[in-house]
């Protein structure tokens, strides 16, 4: 297959397998020329997009950023917070307005879970998912597999462990949908209080013992806690849950085998991972982000090339 | 029109042995210079063309690279778009780099490869060398400085070049489209 099957990501569940390795096959590509001493290619030098952040990020904003450069595409910046969405302005008048301006792709952000499917049946653009809420983060979950692919390989029959705010991650469940799709087994751990009523339903397994989740997985993900997305209190207290969930270097130590420890950033350190075990052999946190702009060069670049059809 | 073949067997054989002596001729020993061929076909062209060369120069080592130059293409968006690897494990800054591909047909693939290439360095040096020349098909002002054979051929017919590592038979044909 030479194409993606979807004119828009909004989300991985819209994939199909063919979709996601063709956009983890492409990225590989995309790695070995950032890696060079000249890092740009001319692909997307026709092409605008526009970065429409409604909600904070620094990862994902610059990982976007610095793939639409190396890509040569020209590139306009927008967070809600200086912007006229203060003064009243609809989501669909505001990006609206940006494209009447000639932008052939939005990159977005947004706090409400589905923003990015409404916009793509509102407007004529590509769109890019960048994070919707609690709903999904499609890019974030394709560094992800792309990064464990690159250590275990295929990873059909890999066991992966989940751990943290499952309830108020969006990138717990597009990993969650991209990992299935390649044939990896997903368990998730937490707090009761923390993991969605209905994950089962997704063929996800819920393990509420941290050591028993770890002991049974080959990659571990540790999600932070969304302090700023939970209304009432979840549990006890921080350290509380640290006690129970937290990944220090004592238990990983205590494992029978070496797992990958893994965090979509930013990290609380002390929090869900202690600062030895994130700046360990096992942790790939930094290859993560490296392969971030490598993923998104590669699904704009795949976007922006179905202009054909 | 019946399929026609311009090369096979022992010709195929004795132009690519020719066009290795064409090299030493200019290269002599390959201290200064490198052989970078064209992802996909012109890198099966590339690396018999190093073997050929390493066995005259007597086992000396010959660097030989792999450019893809999807990304470089001008036609983006109406052709396909999956690109192959690259891989130069060496510098090309101040080399003689003799870029090599099967087939010059408009040459927008080699004007690709030169701005791909630019990523490796600033060549002192820069030649081109193909199996078939396509000539009076040109798009851009490219020339191959080493040609195995020069055809003449219209729009619509295809040259094919076909090899014993991933075909089975070293050959070259003219097929109508």
């Amino acid at each position: 297959m030479s194409h993606l099957s979807v004119n828009h990501l909004l989300g991985i569940k819209d994939l199909s397998k063919a979709d996601i390795e063709l956009i983890l096959n492409t990225a590989s590509n995309f790695k070995e020329v950032i890696n060079r001493p000249i890092k740009k290619v001319p692909s997307l030098r026709d092409i605008t997009v526009a970065n429409l952040f409604f909600e904070n990020s620094t990862r994902t904003r610059l990982s976007f950023e610095l793939a639409q450069k190396r890509l040569s595409a020209d590139i306009i910046n927008f967070s809600a917070s200086n912007s006229s969405v203060k003064k009243g302005e609809t989501l669909v008048d505001t990006v609206n307005n940006i494209l009447a301006m000639k932008v052939d792709m939005i990159v977005m952000r947004h706090s409400s879970p589905g923003a990015a499917i409404f916009l793509s049946k509102k407007i004529n653009a590509k769109i890019v998912n960048a994070g919707d809420g609690a709903h999904e983060h499609p890019t974030q979950a394709l560094l992800d597999a792309f990064s464990m692919q690159e250590k275990l390989g295929d990873l059909k029959g890999k066991k992966i462990v989940i751990v943290g705010d499952i309830l108020h991650s969006r990138v717990a469940l597009s990993n969650i949908f991209c990992l299935q799709k390649l044939g990896a087994k997903v368990k998730v751990c937490g707090p009761q209080t923390l993991i969605p009523k209905y994950i089962t339903s997704l063929g996800v397994e819920v393990e509420s013992d941290l050591k028993k989740a770890l002991e049974w997985c080959d990659v571990a993900n540790m999600l932070r806690i969304q302090l700023e997305r939970q209304d009432i209190k979840y549990f006890p207290s921080l350290r509380e849950y640290t006690m129970m969930y937290g990944l220090n270097k004592e238990i990983l130590d205590k494992l029978s085998k070496k797992i990958i420890v893994m965090h979509p950033g930013p990290i609380n350190r002390g929090v869900e991972i202690t600062s030895d075990v994130a700046d360990s052999k096992q942790s790939i946190i930094l290859e993560q982000v490296e392969n971030g702009v490598a993923v998104r060069m590669a699904v704009m670049y795949l976007l922006a090339g179905r202009q054909a059809d | 029109m019946k399929p026609r073949i311009l090369l096979q067997d022992k010709q195929f054989e004795i132009t690519i042995l020719r066009l290795c002596h064409q090299l030493i001729e200019v290269h002599g020993d390959f201290n200064d210079s490198v052989i970078i061929g064209l992802q996909p076909r012109g890198v099966l062209l590339a690396k018999r063309i190093q073997q050929v060369l390493q066995k005259i120069l007597k086992n000396k080592k010959v660097h030989c690279g792999e450019l893809d130059i999807t990304f470089f293409r001008d036609d983006f968006r109406k052709r396909e778009l999956i690109p192959n690897s690259t891989n130069i494990d060496f510098i090309i800054e101040d080399k003689n780099v003799v870029l090599v591909d099967d087939v010059l047909f408009s040459g927008r693939t080699i004007r690709a490869g030169l701005d791909a290439m630019l990523a490796f360095g600033r060549p002192s040096d820069v030649e081109l060398l193909v199996l078939v020349d396509r000539r009076f098909q040109r798009h851009v002002p490219i020339q191959a400085k080493y040609a195995g054979i020069t055809i003449d051929s219209i729009e619509q017919q295809n040259v094919k070049v076909d090899w014993k590592e991933i075909d089975g038979k070293d050959k070259v044909t003219l097929i109508d489209k």
